[in-house]
């Protein structure tokens, strides 16, 4: 999936994936795709979980070798 | 964005896990837009102590308390395999080595979010903390009662007592 910017959560758990993102969201424009890369599977729920509550739409996950990626496109100024 | 939610947590632990899982919370309903207020009595008034410095109390009894509770985000313990320190170290280690934040950097993050910490003062008084500005961090916003505290909980979405 293409992505206007990633965030490297690599070596990271719960919460500061969803942290950082949090933040990182900040930075793109409305309409925007944020990629989230991670290995801690927790975020594969998490993070549909932090969109359903912030607004923003969750496009989907892709997995490989261990290394997720999840797909958030920036709904609403924040 | 509609009115924001609230995530009220009443924090009564002062154990390293309780404490990092209250802050784990905090840090998460900030990020996902909430409100977020700490409230911290009893033993979760060693969580916000300063690290530095004794604490100043009057008579006997309540001196006694704070020398040997002296709290302070460094000195929490685990509640169960403390064994003299030794699995406490162990955990912050292990903690490290998974680059999990400490509680220090916990409460740091939390408070640039926007989470308010509030200290309970009827604790205060009956342990014999100063409920002044030295006795705790300065990430501290304010000291309240129970009212206060449920006053935000019956306003909250969630409302938590760890």
């Amino acid at each position: 999936m293409k992505a206007d910017q990633s965030l490297d959560c690599i070596g990271l758990y719960c919460p500061m994936p969803i942290v950082k993102t949090a933040q990182k969201i900040k930075e793109l424009k409305q309409g925007e795709v944020l990629e989230v890369v991670a290995d801690d599977k927790g975020i594969k729920l998490d993070m549909p979980a932090w969109c359903q509550a912030t607004g923003h739409e969750f496009l989907g996950v892709e997995e490989e070798d261990g290394e997720i990626r999840v797909y958030v496109k920036k709904a609403h100024e924040c | 964005m509609a009115e924001r939610e609230k995530l009220t947590i009443a924090v009564l632990s002062g154990d390293l896990e309780r404490a990092l899982a209250a802050f784990m919370l905090a840090t998460t309903g900030a990020s996902m837009g909430m409100e977020v207020s700490m409230f911290f009595t009893f033993w979760g008034l060693n969580i916000i102590k300063r690290n530095e410095g004794s604490i100043k109390s009057k008579g006997l009894m309540r001196k006694m308390l704070n020398l040997m509770n002296r709290g302070g985000s460094k000195r929490l313990k685990l509640s169960k395999f403390n064994m003299l320190g030794l699995g406490t170290w162990m955990m912050k280690r292990l903690m490290k080595d998974v680059n999990m934040p400490s509680i220090d950097e916990f409460i740091t993050m939390a408070h640039e979010m926007g989470v308010k910490l509030i200290a309970c003062t009827t604790t205060c008084g009956v342990m014999g903390i100063p409920p002044v500005e030295d006795t705790f961090r300065s990430e501290v916003t304010s000291l309240s009662g129970a009212a206060y505290f449920l006053n935000e909980a019956r306003q909250s979405k969630v409302a938590l007592f760890i």
